[in-house]
């Protein structure tokens, strides 16, 4: 099939991007997403043209590393699927495609479609972990764990930081995925003791990175391609609320006995 | 070369114990003096620099991802074994040393295996506390499976997304250290060259992916956990940035290189669908467990498969190998399929294909009990093929999955130069010739965590703590040659794409030295790789320049690197004239077709060592003795 | 107390802000409505019932239902406020196709929305209680000063607009709130929704009842 292409081009941080228009002939229809840029990167390389740039690892959909706005969707049109796992044939002969980078402040472009996602891994060091140095574990079978919240746990675990969440929220929000690691720990026994300074920690670092508030527009959900559900949001701003009352009431008594 | 193995003297089940309380401390106070670098963030890599900042020690950690937690290891599916027995079912720490020694088709050194083995319970708790969501059972308690043929349930997972869990507690554990500014993190920088100063390694060269700055980093041990090198078949389960380049600059600063051409064909990928093909996609051995393979009985049957009648399908694993049928080992299955293909009975485009069918599954266990145990996998599949593998069997090919191969290392997991370490698959590794289904994460995680932060202490207690500096003429020499070699990429300017180059290199080495290996094509292959090299470097075509994020020009890093490992590939595989593991030799197999070892020539380890420049490398030799594990023929019938 | 300040600064607790003040005002609207349900009872119900607000507590209930309003407008305003313009700086470049799927007109518009439902409450404020704007208005009669003023054909148009935009605010306002307090569990996620959906239903048919029924001649 044949495709108009108009890409995000911008050589770095600094310089200032704008779309460009490229003809994308012959492409087969079991490419994928990523391979037709490939395709397209081969011909731009022939004709001496700088290719475009765009992340991408794995190519099985586990990475998280690709990821662009496709025609309006973050990833593309398919539900539950990355850049990388879309196949050409959503789409059909003569269609025009616009491929932007995710737009978020907290996500600057480095170049074309490539952006920079250092918040998230900022986000999760601030306390999105159990503290368990090596080798003090106890025999793994002393903490069993529910299966009904083992599996709760790997639903919301399954998050790939792809950032597909913040592209599509209008408000360039990072909830679902600060929700997503606050709720895979929360719902595990382990995770219990750090339960509220973890929530308190990482959304304090999810608002420092400069992310938008969540106005509940479900957004990311829709484009999430692990399907991470938008009820951990509401359980991280339940943890939050409880997380925030008790310490005040923490800071209350260690006041009280300060004075006394 | 001298290639000591330093093994711990004593029984095999006291190396170990003894070898912990013989190697030397590091003073606590002493620890934050000194620098490690970890280059590689995935399974080894990340817990090895969580641990070693865990203990005190000053890290820095490097990954050409954007992210610690993109590391390959992130797409593993299957498993991870450990000797736990869990489910009662006679599983020991000796039954998984015995298991690994043997599928490794006794290639492996067999201290180093047990070692593995021992440490594989902690493993598990200590995933367990870091909040690894593995799966369980009603009561609460860690479900287990069989896995790639064991007769005991000994494999731990999550879901399909084991590897993605297991580093994500490593990346959570290492992010941890990077909050307390214990471990720093290098993310986009690519290691180009290692930086050995009197014999000892003590830094690296990388370069910064985004600026394309050439910086030097020093440290008084590096590790280096860059993962295998799979890609160098441009198809493979890979990831598209996995590389060699770190090991094989290694390799050129004198490190020795081991069985480079053990590499590992993974029975069941999706098959290539046509040229524009970038990597292939593995689906989890799992579902050899119920789903059953066969070709038509007759050459180019033209049937849409559920029309072709049972008796006229040959379920050949079945029929060959009666006990193990579909669950065969890996080398074995992967081998019976392109046996068949060759015959002109394999399915789908161009031929290259089996059906993996569920259709029986299905009947006895119901659509929904298939859905709850592989529904992603079938989505996934679905996803790229566009077939409903409830419906149609899928159609599954090998695909070039592992390196068994990687630099030497002793016991202490230390290579050949002095402070340099290796661990996970970037090392030659415990696997021997063939890896076990859900034994690399094993390893990854047990050098990351148990093994190597020992050792690097063992080797830093006997070093001073200090920095070579930037201004060292060792260090600006190498710098300056890190520089010219990427000018040079990018003035060629001839008229050949990078991935070109790649796909050809991969074809090549895919038809001489993949699945079956033969002297004929070995040597052909060894005339036109340096051609091909030759020409590389005449006329690649690498736009922009190097002051700017430039993926072209990190791929033409990495193919020129690849070029140069693929000869030695080649040249290992020509010189284990033997047929073990995942190296088939056409000229060493049995009247039955199976693999035939030579266990009197061939029982020990080969290690190139590097001699410079347009010299032939040396094959050195580490001999492999079997106390416990008694040699003997693998045999899956 | 760095708690405090945490809590206020952080997104979060600024939606948490937002969640219980709305929570409020909702409240006070659903109770406005119920009260003024009584025009159907008459003038002299609605008017007595007039009377018993501005008495109770010697008077004091009025006022101090009024701070609580006031308060509660003020920090939905400031919590509205300041996120939106957290929001907006958090997306400096807008995309240049856009396709939402999930998000609905309601919620897109609940900036908007806002805004018309507070010009609504400052004119109101004119109409009904100061009664600056209103054409005949007399204190103490509640039943005429509603029926007079609804005559007028282009008021309760405004009036009827603005209850259609509190509706979309209120439709997705509400099941935002159960989301923010956190009390929204995926199995009762269908009954939040269909809580929003009739309360917001509830509360514009109640209201454009009194324009729409002054205006068809029902109540005079
Ligand atoms: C699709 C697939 C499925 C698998 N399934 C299983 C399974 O079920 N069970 C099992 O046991 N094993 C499985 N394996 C094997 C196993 O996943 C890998 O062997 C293992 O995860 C390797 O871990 P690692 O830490 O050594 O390397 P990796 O996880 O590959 O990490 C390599 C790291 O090195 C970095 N790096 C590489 N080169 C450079 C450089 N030049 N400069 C700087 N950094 C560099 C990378 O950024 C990365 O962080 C699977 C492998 C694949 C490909
Ligand atoms: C100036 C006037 C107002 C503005 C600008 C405004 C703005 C907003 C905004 C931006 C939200 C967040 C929407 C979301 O989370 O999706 C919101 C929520 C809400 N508003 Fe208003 N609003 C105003 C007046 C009112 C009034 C008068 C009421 C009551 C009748 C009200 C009730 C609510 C409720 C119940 C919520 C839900 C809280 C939540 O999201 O958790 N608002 N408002
Ligand atoms: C069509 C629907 C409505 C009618 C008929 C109506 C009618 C009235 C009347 C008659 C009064 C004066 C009562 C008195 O002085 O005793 C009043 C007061 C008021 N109304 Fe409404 N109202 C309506 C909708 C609303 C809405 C939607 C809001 C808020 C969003 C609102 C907010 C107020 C406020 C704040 C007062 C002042 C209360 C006080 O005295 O402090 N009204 N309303
Ligand atoms: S929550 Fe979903 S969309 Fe967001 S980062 Fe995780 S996987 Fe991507
Ligand atoms: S789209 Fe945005 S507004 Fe909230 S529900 Fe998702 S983060
Ligand atoms: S490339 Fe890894 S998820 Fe797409």
């Amino acid at each position: 099939m044949n495709l108009t292409l108009h890409v995000w081009r911008q050589k770095n941080a600094e310089a200032k991007g704008a779309f460009v228009t490229y003809d994308a002939k012959d492409i087969s229809a079991d490419m994928s997403f990523l391979e037709m840029l490939d395709v397209v990167n081969e011909r731009l390389i022939a004709k001496g043209e700088a290719p475009i740039a765009f992340d991408h690892d794995c190519r099985e959909g586990i990475c998280g590393q690709c990821g662009t706005v496709i025609n309006g969707r973050p990833h593309g049109p398919r539900e539950r699927t990355t850049s990388c796992q879309l196949h050409m044939r959503s789409f059909a002969d003569g269609d025009e495609i616009t491929i932007e980078p995710w737009r978020a402040s907290a996500f600057p472009v480095l170049r074309d479609l490539i952006v920079d996602r250092g918040a998230f891994d900022r986000i999760i060091a601030a306390g999105g972990f159990i503290s368990a140095p090596t080798g003090g574990a106890p025999d793994a079978n002393s903490i069993p764990v529910p299966k009904d919240n083992a599996d709760l746990a790997m639903d919301a675990a399954a998050c790939i930081g792809c950032g597909a969440c913040v592209a599509a929220c209008p408000n360039a929000s990072a909830m679902l995925f600060t929700a997503a690691k606050v709720a895979h720990l929360g719902f595990m026994p382990q995770g219990q003791p750090e339960r509220q300074s973890r929530v308190l920690a990482m959304v304090a670092q999810m608002d420092q990175e400069g992310f938008g508030s969540c106005t509940n527009h479900g957004e990311c959900e829709s484009v999430c391609p692990k399907g991470i559900k938008l009820s951990n949001i509401a359980q991280m701003n339940a943890d939050y609320l409880r997380a925030t009352l008790a310490q005040g009431r923490r800071e209350a008594q260690a006041g009280e006995s300060g004075a006394g | 070369m001298k290639l000591n193995s330093n093994i711990p003297s004593g029984p095999i089940e006291q190396q170990w114990e003894k070898h912990r309380f013989d190697m030397k401390l590091v003073n606590p106070a002493n620890k934050r003096k000194y620098t490690v670098l970890v280059v590689g963030s995935g399974l080894a890599g990340g817990a090895a620099a969580a641990t070693l900042a865990e203990l005190g020690y000053n890290v820095h950690c490097f990954c050409f991802q954007d992210s610690p937690r993109r590391a390959h290891s992130i797409a593993a599916q299957g498993g991870i074994n450990a000797a736990k027995n869990y489910c009662n079912d006679g599983d020991s720490v000796y039954r998984l040393f015995y298991d690994t020694v043997k599928g490794g088709d006794f290639r492996s050194r067999e201290s180093n295996v047990y070692r593995l083995a021992e440490v594989s319970v902690n493993i598990i708790d200590q995933c367990a506390a870091q909040g690894v969501p593995f799966a369980r059972e009603y009561g609460g308690l860690l479900d287990n499976r069989s896995f790639g043929g064991a007769q005991v349930s000994r494999t731990f997972y999550a879901r399909g997304q084991t590897g993605q869990q297991l580093l994500l507690g490593a990346y959570q554990a290492l992010e941890r250290q990077i909050g307390r500014r214990r471990v720093t993190m290098h993310s986009r920088h690519e290691m180009l060259d290692l930086i050995v100063i009197d014999g000892r390694a003590r830094g690296i060269v990388t370069r910064d992916l985004v600026s394309g700055k050439i910086e030097s980093y020093f440290g008084d041990a590096v590790c280096l956990a860059t993962g295998g090198y799979g890609n160098v078949f441009y198809l493979s389960t890979n990831a598209k940035g996995s590389n060699a380049s770190a090991i094989w600059r290694a390799y050129k600063r004198g490190a020795a290189f081991a069985n480079p051409c053990y590499t590992q064909i993974h029975p069941t990928c999706i098959p290539v669908s046509g040229d524009h093909q970038s990597k292939l996609t593995l689906m989890s051995e799992s579902l050899r467990n119920d789903g059953r393979i066969w070709v038509p009985k007759t050459k180019g049957d033209p049937r849409s498969p559920n029309l072709i009648p049972d008796d006229e399908r040959d379920y050949y694993l079945e029929r060959k190998y009666p006990s193990f049928g579909n669950l065969a080992a890996r080398d074995v299955t992967s081998r019976a399929a392109k046996q068949v293909c060759d015959e002109g009975r394999g399915v789908g485009p161009g031929g290259r294909g089996v059906y993996l069918d569920f259709r029986d599954a299905i009947g006895r266990l119901g659509k929904d009990a298939i859905r709850e145990k592989y529904g992603n996998l079938f989505e996934m599949y679905e996803r790229i093929t566009d077939e409903d593998p409830y419906t149609v069997p899928m159609r599954i090919y090998p695909a070039i999955h592992y390196t068994m191969g990687g630099l030497w290392v002793d016991y202490n997991l230390q290579s050949t130069i002095p402070g340099l370490f290796v661990l996970g698959e970037a090392n030659f590794s415990d696997h021997g010739a063939n890896r076990l289904g859900a034994s690399a994460l094993m390893q990854g995680l047990a050098d990351g965590y148990f093994i190597l932060p020992y050792t690097v202490g063992n080797y830093l207690a006997t070093v001073k703590p200090e920095s070579p500096g930037s201004a060292h003429p060792e260090v600006r020499a190498l710098e300056a040659a890190v520089s010219a070699r990427l000018d040079r990429l990018l003035s060629i300017n001839g008229k050949r794409t990078v991935s070109d180059f790649h796909r050809e290199l991969g074809r090549l080495l895919w038809e001489d030295c993949g699945m079956a290996r033969n002297e004929k094509g070995l040597k052909a292959a060894l005339e036109r790789i340096p051609a091909l090299r030759e020409e590389f470097w005449q006329n690649v075509k690498v736009l922009g320049d190097g002051a700017e994020l430039n993926q072209s020009l990190e791929h033409a890093g990495r193919l020129a690197d690849f070029l140069e490992l693929g000869e030695l590939m080649c040249l290992d595989a020509l010189e284990r004239r033997e047929s073990c593991g995942g190296h088939f030799r056409e000229e060493f197999q049995t009247e039955e077709g199976e693999a035939r070892r030579d266990d009197a020539n061939f029982c020990h380890v080969a290690a190139w060592e590097y001699r410079g420049e347009g010299k032939p490398p040396v094959r050195n030799t580490e001999a492999l003795e079997f106390d416990n594990v008694h040699l003997a023929t693998r045999s899956y019938k | 107390m760095p708690a405090k300040s945490g809590f206020w600064n952080s997104t979060i607790g600024r939606k948490i802000v937002m969640a219980v003040t709305g929570l409020i005002l909702f409240g006070f609207v659903l109770a406005h409505l119920v009260g003024n349900l009584q025009l159907y009872l008459g003038p002299d119900a609605i008017n007595a019932y007039g009377l018993f607000l501005r008495q109770v507590f010697h008077g004091a209930g009025l006022w101090i239902a009024r701070a609580g309003l006031l308060v509660a407008v003020v920090l939905h305003i400031w919590a509205a406020t300041s996120l939106t313009l957290a929001s907006r700086a958090a997306r400096p470049v807008a995309y240049r196709r856009w396709q939402p799927r999930e998000s609905t007109y309601a919620s897109r518009t609940m900036r908007w929305g806002g805004v018309i439902v507070l010009l609504f409450v400052i004119y109101h404020l004119l109409h009904f209680t100061l009664g600056t704007v209103h054409p005949s208005f007399v204190p103490g009669d509640v039943y005429h000063n509603m029926v007079a003023g609804f005559q007028v054909p282009w008021v309760s148009a405004f009036y009827i607009i603005a209850m259609l935009a509190l509706g979309l605010h209120l439709r997705h306002g509400l099941w935002s709130m159960f989301q923010t307090l956190g009390v929204a569990h995926p199995r009762y996620e269908r009954y939040a929704k269909a809580f929003a959906a009739v309360f917001a239903a509830v509360i514009v048919l109640g209201n454009i009842s009194f324009p729409i029924s002054v205006l068809a001649g029902w109540v005079r």
